[in-house]
């Protein structure tokens, strides 16, 4: 972690659908060239508060601010020092890697020069040089992961948004990615990152567990586990999403 | 193994697609009231061999028997016999709980109440929202739903392809209890699954990969074929200890399992606790001070990876 | 800027490499010149003409002479009295008819009106129009060439547009639209929810269920077919009571024609979803498949007749065409199975090879 003001600062940040509070006066704070675990269940509110941090939504109250640019006020600001991956879509399938990071490069305002040397820096780091002019839907999914990512980072953003990036993966090839994950980090970039896999949970720097809208749990994972009395972020997670026994926690539908 | 019946067996299973081979060859054997997990990542081959058992597809080439009879020849006794959940929610989103199962045990011709008891254990649970419509369940709710649209005409056999991707890990757990407890009505289940720690669950399990199975035993016996000596490293700043241990001469792989490293060593033989103290030695001297190191059993994540590479 | 650019530019190489988008995108403009440049001509040729002439004299087969030179008519018989007209007409072997007085020269040549009586089928009031039209000119100048007479000489066309006497064109529509508004539901809607089961994952369990494929098909289309027999009557219901459309023929019969259109566009939904999984497809090729050609190949707007002879041969594939022939047929002429009988068999036929090949392409397991 480097040192500086917060990359992420939330305050009692707040999303309602009709009388449904999605998110619930959530406050926490990432620091730079962190690796933040953003974790919670489906339906726990963890993806409209990316929404809202990636300037998405509009918050129906609290405060946030992303890289120094408030959310309500500058989105625009906050899109263009962001970068986002998500399972869902990473890189267009019928262009190639190329064409991809052209485009990708295009729309962040980077030249051409500039797009092409990144792009080479990026392919020969991954060794997937031969890669570059293939269409992305000829390459196996290990790799369009760990590409999607680097064209994420292409123009080099202060923090970068990964929504379960390694989901269905073979194990070595996520573990590939982590190690990205961890050298992006160093360089400076921030991570905040959801997944479903617990142990990725261990891999990062601090994490927030969200349970029915509210953050239950925040902080390093060795610290948690020991607060909660736990030997894994399983348990920890069972912990806190199931309080009682077997009744869900909160208010949250089944 | 010997003297138990054989739920279902596949000898050389091979799937052809236009741009792909699926299967490249797969055999194996489920005893009868065993739990049997394949498990393996996206793309392995796993619904494709799902789908042959179930009768959907026919092999390109080999041969498959569920319950003794023939996926292709009588594919209408395995389907009366088997109940399958495919990876995808196959439910009406737009009907009911309760319209959803009444609908699937009518096309079995028989009715919920007929079948309550063999249910019960999981659909007791749903019940409370047997109103809801499908598609408002949350994940873990849905999954319940299809394991009990799946049981409702007390099938011998239960073909479950990747029932719990994609839901919490909460809900995982839940899940595989209720497995568990099926188990002891003597029902065999063949189960998919891409989360490695859901293979301790099973009693045996295949690891698949390509196309291609890797190995099959039981998970005990797979973790401790690991081979090589294994340890586990913590140390405070990860990937640095990360880094400086890929420099190690006598380094196999180092990779990351949750809170510690996992190393191993490319000395097949060397004794675990003696290759502990060089490399503790090794990471003081390059400098990396407070460093817990010391040997560990696999696990099949482990030895998954191990066959990988 | 160059963001704009970028997206443009992706944009172009997703058309570019998407084959099915291409070929739809190139072919549509070829194919909209050539049906619409085509298929909506005014100009009428070879319309089907008979002659009753009671009295040959040389002032009718002169008229007769340039009438039928001109290759707008062609001359299908030349009768003594008017009787066997109805029943030409009726069958359609004939959409005109030129009716002499006897006595014609005679009345000429004494200043007389001489009258001829120009009949005209006009269940395509276009048509219709344009044959008067083209009369009147040729008699016109015929007349011209013809020597003065005395007090002056004239032939008084007197026509009587038979079948639709205002010409108005929707009782020419309906029986076009009840071919549409079925083909919408019977085989749009069929082959939308075959697929929808197969995207949602359902079909899956469907299959390997005890369910017979028959059943299942059954089970999944036969609310079409209520439901398309149903719009049926709505149809006729509505265009009797609010657009006042004659239906002179028999009800029972137009019924159980319009449920063997029902079962012939049933199957091709049937056939649809057998090659694809995915909705949007499916609609597109029903869309692409059986609409357009329902709205512009069956006589529906445009008159087959006028088409080009490729047109018009590739017309006779287009199941709504046939119908349209016998819903007009029983609405607006009147006519029975003894007339339609030729129709209804190529519709019976296309429905048994359709439901054939429809329940063989549904298989028992997904491939």
């Amino acid at each position: 972690m480097t040192d500086g003001p917060p990359v992420i600062e939330v305050k009692d940040l707040t999303r309602t659908f009709g009388s449904f509070v999605a998110v619930d006066h959530i406050t926490f704070e990432v620091h730079p060239g962190e690796v933040f675990g953003f974790l919670g269940a489906n339906g726990a509110g963890k993806t409209t508060a990316i929404r809202m941090l990636t300037g998405l939504l509009v918050p129906s109250g609290g405060q946030a601010k992303v890289a120094g640019h408030d959310v309500y006020t500058q989105s625009e600001s906050v899109k263009r020092s962001i970068g986002y991956m998500s399972q869902r879509f990473s890189l267009y399938e019928d262009l190639t890697v190329r064409e991809n990071a052209q485009l990708y490069g295009g729309i962040y305002g980077l030249r051409d020069a500039e797009i092409r040397e990144r792009i080479g820096a990026m392919l020969s780091r991954l060794k997937l040089e031969a890669a570059a002019d293939t269409r992305v839907s000829a390459l196996p999914l290990g790799w369009r992961q760990k590409l999607a990512f680097s064209v994420a980072l292409l123009h080099r953003p202060t923090i970068v948004f990964l929504d379960e990036p390694t989901s269905g993966v073979d194990p070595v090839t996520r573990r590939q990615f982590w190690e990205l994950i961890y050298e992006t980090a160093r360089a400076g970039t921030t991570v905040l990152v959801t997944t479903h896999y617990m142990d990725e949970a261990e891999y990062c720097d601090r994490i927030s567990i969200m349970v029915a809208g509210r953050i239950e749990a925040l902080g390093a994972p060795s610290d948690l586990k020991e607060q909660f009395g736990v030997e894994s972020m399983d348990e920890l997670f069972v912990r806190l999403a199931r309080p009682a026994t077997g009744a869900p926690a909160g208010s949250a539908p089944p | 193994m010997s003297g138990a019946a054989i739920a279902a067996r596949g000898a050389g299973l091979v799937k052809r697609f236009e741009e792909t081979t699926a299967l490249g060859g797969i055999s194996f054997e489920v005893a009868a009231g065993e739990i049997f997990g394949f498990i393996g990542p996206d793309g392995a081959g796993k619904s494709t061999l799902f789908r042959i058992l179930a009768t959907l597809i026919i092999p390109s080439a080999g041969t498959a028997e569920v319950l003794g009879r023939n996926v292709v020849t009588q594919h209408w006794d395995v389907r009366a016999r088997v109940g399958y959940m495919p990876g995808r929610f196959s439910l009406y989103p737009d009907l009911s709980v309760e319209e959803n199962l009444t609908f699937f045990a009518s096309v079995f011709g028989t009715t919920i109440a007929r079948e309550y008891d063999r249910i019960a254990p999981i659909y007791s649970q749903l019940e409370p929202f047997k109103e809801r419509r499908a598609g408002a369940l949350s994940g873990g709710m849905k999954q319940k739903l299809a394991l009990s649209c799946a049981l409702v005409h007390r099938p011998e056999l239960l073909l479950l392809d990747e029932p719990t991707t994609g839901v919490d890990a909460v809900s995982r757990r839940e899940f595989w209890e209720l497995l568990a407890q099926l188990k002891t009505t003597g029902l065999t289940i063949v189960v998919s699954t891409p989360y490695m720690d859901e293979a301790d669950r099973c009693d045996r399990i295949a690891l698949i990969d390509g196309g291609k199975i890797l190995a099959t035993d039981t998970p005990a016996s797979i973790a401790g074929s690991f081979g090589r000596p294994l340890l586990a490293v913590k140390a405070k700043d990860r990937y640095r200890a990360l880094l400086i241990l890929r420099t190690f001469p006598h380094v196999h792989t180092v990779f990351p399992f949750g809170e510690v490293l996992h190393y191993s060593d490319e000395r097949k033989d060397a004794a675990p606790e003696q290759v502990a103290a060089e490399v503790a030695e090794f990471l003081r001297v390059k400098g990396l001070e407070g460093a817990d190191v010391h040997p560990i059993a696999a696990g099949i994540e482990d030895s998954f990876m191990e066959r990988l590479s | 800027m160059t963001a704009l650019w970028g997206l443009l530019r992706k944009e172009a190489l997703h058309i570019l490499r998407d084959r099915r988008t291409l070929a739809v995108l190139l072919l549509l403009p070829v194919l909209q010149v050539v049906i619409f440049g085509y298929a909506i001509r005014t100009d009428v040729e070879d319309v089907r003409l008979a002659i009753v002439d009671p009295a040959p004299d040389f002032a009718t087969l002169r008229l007769r002479g340039r009438l039928t030179a001109a290759h707008v008519f062609r001359l299908i018989t030349v009768l003594r009295e008017t009787e066997p007209l109805e029943r030409l007409f009726q069958t359609g072997a004939v959409q005109a008819a030129l009716v002499f007085e006897p006595g014609f020269a005679d009345d000429l040549g004494r200043g007389l009106p001489a009258r001829l009586l120009v009949i005209t089928d006009t269940t395509e009031p276009n048509t219709g129009v344009t044959i008067q039209g083209h009369v009147l000119s040729v008699v016109q100048s015929v007349m011209r060439e013809m020597p003065p007479r005395a007090g002056g000489v004239q032939i008084v066309p007197e026509a009587r547009l038979r079948f639709n006497p205002t010409a108005e064109s929707k009782n020419l529509f309906v029986p076009g639209l009840m071919a549409f508004v079925l083909t919408i539901i019977s085989c749009l809607m069929t082959a939308i929810t075959l697929t929808r089961e197969k995207e949602t994952g359902t079909m899956e369990a469907l299959l390997v269920s005890p369910l017979r494929p028959w059943q299942i098909i059954v089970g999944k289309v036969a609310p079409y077919l209520l439901v398309g027999f149903a719009s049926v009557i709505g149809v006729i219901v509505e265009a009797r009571l609010v657009f006042d459309v004659p239906l002179r023929g028999s009800v029972p019969l137009l019924l159980a024609e319009g449920v063997l259109f029902i079962l012939v566009s049933l199957a091709l939904g049937v056939l649809i979803s057998a090659r694809t999984d995915s909705q949007r497809v499916a609609m597109t090729a029903a869309l692409l498949g059986t609409m357009l050609p329902t709205m512009i190949l069956s006589g529906f707007i445009f008159p087959v007749e006028s088409m080009p002879r490729v047109l018009q041969y590739l017309s006779n594939v287009v199941p709504a065409k046939w119908f349209v022939i016998i819903a007009r047929g029983i609405m607006l002429k009147g006519v029975g199975l003894a007339y339609l009988w030729q129709e209804t068999l190529v519709l019976f036929g296309m429905a048994l090879v359709l439901l054939g090949a429809a329940a063989r392409s549904f298989h028992e397991r997904l491939e």
